[in-house]
């Protein structure tokens, strides 16, 4: 409880409006704003094409984007204790809605997600991406630090409660990123080395039980699939076969924008959402893979100064954990479409098309801009 | 923990984090390059094999046309479907409504399909009409396309069928002129580049590989018309006399060209039921027969060319029966004393046995060897027929007395025509042809003018008021020719007694000839069976008309002032 006691409750006005200018006004962090909106204009070009010259899905994500950006703007203004106190809640709002939808949820292509609201239908996998790393830094937070076994153990219970929900989904895409957001939390919370050690091994050795017991049929195909594409190019190779393809045959400058081949005559699949950075890399090469990594790169780099200049443990784990987790996001889409990580259906975050994970994504971003601009000023 | 060691460790970990990271990234960088940079051409080459295929562009067939540039055939755009076996098997609702559009069942598209899978091309149906090709297009199954082919039209039916043929649904020549002139008249098909869908759908056409070579136009001899008259009356003909078949054959004196060629039974080459050997057979150089009394003016020619003999030399027929090597030559009565001409008039076997019996051994075939019997006429059609003529030297002397009325000896109607052909010309042989003569070859004497002359006016006398082949007769020409009543040949060797052949061969007009026509009529079953019964009114029908068409002036017009007087007389024209 003294590190709880050593931090005092900001006062969420900033000291000196007039000269951290008007967006900081506004709690919207300047260079991740622009970063954020480089990468979705990028998203938007990537989108045209991939829609195959169409405004149609243009029109539809910006639309999306602007509700997005909305609820960014809406989460950077909540100051990061409220947010700390509305933790607990949340959390357990989000896993009880974790249950429900395995009782009551509708089943879409082939899982069961979503929860039909009435008038909306929702994803509360999407919620526990935010409020597990909440939860572990909300926890971590008011121990002392670094966490002794037994907090270690209440984390990981956090930790795995959730994410096991959502892989019974089955959703193995967002159990991963729940997962490794909140172990980041947990990490940066200062997890002894000697833990660290001990969670890989029973990690290594639950492996074998969770690809026996653990993972679908279908999961366990694509894992193999992805060492050995062509042993069924058109069956569950087929995703990672044409779009190496595409990427490949984009060469250094690739082939220019609207020119590429295999999302255009329709030989890669979901080219518009999880497999856009294929339909991205055929246009524009090496050099634009590079270009989009290196925009990302600095996104992810703000995020991570944002957490280290965070004056209050919980700030500086949920912004780190939610920068890293952003990377891992970044890693995973990235990795299954040049065909080094099996396919997991997760899209590339601002790019891809799509609402839901969008709108979670910039929340995070939201919450990241909220714990940078309610610092409170000179207090160090 | 002190403070201070907590915030060393965090330093530790956060370098520990972000070389960890920098590490990923890098990973995803080598992997992209890799990708892009070393496997680059590999994986275009992939690409390519999925979206870009090579297709073939069928070329148009050359057309048959006859002397005027009239269409015989033609080959008109159609659209087949195919199909890639594995895309369409996968999509049962496409295949449904693709059943449904080519008027198909599903089973029997997928026994198609199936087994095939390994395929990327398979027809589904071939030579659509544009409606269902339209149906097709619209519908937008994938792996569903359409091609491009020609599918071949004889405007005149069976008019020209068995002498045109037919092709296959592949363009290629099966049959007749078609299968002739296959290599002038296919096409040679080209390629292209296509870029092509998941689907299997064509987007767009990259580059020409090749462009598709149409095949050339053959010009034929034939004269459309001619053809027409021809068919109908020989059809006309053989219903009457119930015969079995029929052939008859148009000539151009002068230049050898083929106006007409017709045959009975003829079938529809447009219909594939029709396409059978009974219904396609140009019996006009595929059938040989014994030419009977045909032959005769020939040999006569033959009499008058060795000089022993003159159209004024008298033979003497009596008693209509003729001793010759143990056997008997017979006439149908006793004709008495002839002279050259009357031989041919009452058509007289003793009469011709006669005169050729006087001459050297070898001088009946010579001629009928410089008249190119015994060998193909050389036209390259399809099936054609050499006949047969023996060497003379395997002749005994009635087998010399024979072959001067036509037995012993076996040719086709064109053969027989072209002989004929050859005494109106003067006694000069074309090469008879089948395309448009624009240059006529010199040809080759095989009489002299004076012989030939001689026998044509004979041959006049033949269709003249007291000859056998007065029915034989046009109005306004002189004709001149020859009917010919042969035995058919009996199976197990010998001759049947109530078969015949009935023959005519003759030309108009006789003044000056320009068309030669030959008709052979197999087999009429009738009241009437003799060549100038059955034969010879097929002639005049036929040449009647092609005279007109072909604008020869008549040379057996009354007399103006005999019209005149009819004039005067205030009677009617």
């Amino acid at each position: 409880m003294r590190a709880l006691a050593r931090e005092p409750l900001f006062d969420s006005v900033p000291a000196d409006t007039r000269r951290i200018g008007l967006l900081a006004h506004l709690h919207l962090d300047a260079p991740l704003l622009l970063g954020l909106l480089a990468a979705s204009c990028l998203g938007l070009i990537a989108l045209y094409s991939a829609g195959n010259g169409s405004m149609d899905l243009v029109e539809r994500q910006l639309i999306r984007l602007g509700v997005a950006f909305g609820v960014m703007a809406a989460m950077a203004q909540i100051p990061p204790d409220k947010l700390r106190l509305w933790t607990p809640p949340i959390f357990a709002a989000g896993v009880l809605l974790l249950v429900a939808v395995l009782l009551f949820g509708d089943v879409g292509k082939g899982a069961q997600r979503w929860l039909d609201l009435g008038f909306m239908r929702f994803q509360p996998s999407e919620i526990m991406k935010l409020s597990v790393p909440m939860m572990v830094a909300w926890y971590l937070s008011g121990r002392r630090l670094p966490p002794n076994v037994l907090h270690v153990l209440v984390t990981a219970v956090l930790i795995v409660a959730p994410t096991a929900l959502i892989l019974k989904q089955p959703d193995l895409g967002t159990a991963l990123l729940v997962a490794s957001s909140g172990g980041f939390a947990l990490f940066l919370g200062g997890l002894s080395w000697r833990l660290i050690l001990a969670g890989l091994v029973a990690v290594g050795m639950a492996a074998p039980a969770f690809w026996k017991w653990g993972m679908h049929d279908y999961q366990r195909q694509r894992v193999l699939t992805l060492l050995d594409p062509e042993s069924d190019p058109l069956g569950s190779g087929y995703h990672i076969i044409q779009s190496k393809i595409a990427i490949g045959s984009g060469g250094t400058y690739g082939k220019g924008w609207l020119n590429g081949t295999q999302a255009h005559l329709q030989f890669l699949p979901e080219s518009s959402t999880d497999f856009i950075f294929a339909v991205y890399a055929e246009e524009f090469g090496l050099f634009g893979g590079l270009a989009l990594l290196a925009l990302f790169g600095f996104i992810i780099a703000r995020g991570l100064i944002i957490a280290v200049g965070a004056q209050h443990t919980y700030g500086r784990l949920l912004a780190g954990s939610l920068s890293l987790t952003f990377f891992v996001y970044l890693f995973v889409n990235v990795g299954m479409v040049i065909g080094l990580l099996p396919v997991v259906g997760l899209p590339l975050p601002l790019i891809s098309y799509g609402g839901t994970s969008l709108v979670t994504v910039m929340a995070g971003f939201g919450v990241l801009m909220s714990i940078q601009t309610h610092r409170k000023l000179l207090s160090r | 923990m002190s403070r201070s060691k907590h915030r060393i460790t965090s330093t530790w970990r956060r370098r520990l984090v972000l070389g960890l990271f920098t590490l990923s990234a890098l990973t995803l960088l080598a992997r992209a390059g890799y990708l892009q940079l070393i496997d680059r051409d590999f994986l275009q080459t992939q690409g390519e094999a999925r979206h870009i295929r090579s297709v073939q562009v069928s070329a148009n067939r050359g057309m048959l046309l006859d002397r005027n540039g009239e269409a015989l055939a033609v080959s008109a755009p159609v659209d087949s479907v195919w199909a890639e076996p594995m895309i369409l098997l996968a999509d049962p609702v496409g295949l449904a409504r693709l059943a449904g559009a080519l008027g198909a069942s599903v089973p029997e598209l997928e026994r198609r399909l199936r087994g095939r899978e390994d395929r990327q091309f398979v027809y589904l149906k071939r030579h659509v009409s544009p409606k269902v090709a339209y149906a097709v297009k619209l519908l937008g199954v994938p792996g569903v396309n359409l091609r491009r082919e020609y599918h071949r039209y004889y405007p005149t039916a069976e008019v020209a069928g068995q002498l045109l043929g037919y092709t296959n649904i592949d363009d290629e020549g099966q049959e007749g002129l078609e299968l002739a002139y296959d290599d002038w008249l296919r096409g040679r098909p080209g390629a292209k580049r296509v870029l092509r869908d998941r689907f299997g759908r064509t987007i767009k056409d990259v580059a020409s590989i090749r462009v598709p070579q149409p095949g050339r136009d053959v010009l034929l001899s034939i004269d459309r018309r001619i053809q027409y008259l021809a068919y109908r009356h020989l059809k006309a003909a053989v219903i009457q006399h119930k015969a079995r078949s029929a052939a008859a054959v148009v000539l151009d004196v002068r230049t050898g060209e083929i106006l007409a060629m017709v045959s009975q039974p003829a079938g529809n080459p447009n219909r594939g039921s029709d396409r059978r050997a009974a219904l396609q057979r140009n019996r006009v150089v595929t059938d040989v027969f014994e030419p009977g009394s045909t032959f005769k003016p020939l040999a006569v020619a033959a009499a008058l060319e060795s000089g022993r003999v003159t159209s004024q030399s008298q033979i003497d027929t009596s008693p209509g029966e003729l001793r010759v090597g143990g056997q008997t030559v017979r006439d149908v009565r006793d004709f008495g004393v002839l002279d050259v001409p009357g031989v041919l008039r009452k058509s007289s076997n003793v009469g011709v046995s006669k005169l050729v019996l006087a001459l050297p051994d070898d001088a009946l075939w010579s001629l009928y060897d410089r008249l190119g019997f015994g060998v193909s006429v050389g036209l390259g059609f399809p099936g054609e027929a050499p006949g047969h003529l023996s060497h003379y030297s395997e002749w005994n002397r009635f087998e010399r007395a024979t072959h001067a009325f036509g037995y012993g000896v076996s040719v086709s109607v064109l053969h027989l025509a072209r002989a004929y052909a050859a005494l109106a010309a003067d006694g000069v042989m074309y090469p008879v042809s089948l395309l448009r003569v624009e240059h006529p070859d010199p040809g080759k004497r095989v009489l002299s003018a004076g012989t030939a002359r001689a026998v044509r006016s004979m041959l006049e006398a033949v269709v003249g008021p007291d000859g056998t082949a007065q029915r034989a007769q046009v109005a306004a020409y002189r004709v001149a020719g020859k009917t010919g009543t042969s035995r058919k040949n009996a199976r197990g060797g010998g001759y049947e007694d109530d078969r015949f052949l009935a023959m005519f061969a003759g030309m108009a007009p006789a003044s000056n000839p320009r068309l030669v026509m030959a008709v052979m009529i197999d087999d009429p079953r009738g009241e009437e069976y003799y060549g100038g019964q059955v034969a010879a009114p097929v002639f005049s029908q036929v040449m009647s008309g092609a005279l007109r068409l072909m604008n020869v002036p008549p040379d057996d017009l009354p007399k103006t002032q005999d019209l005149l007087r009819v004039a005067g007389r205030g009677e009617a024209l």
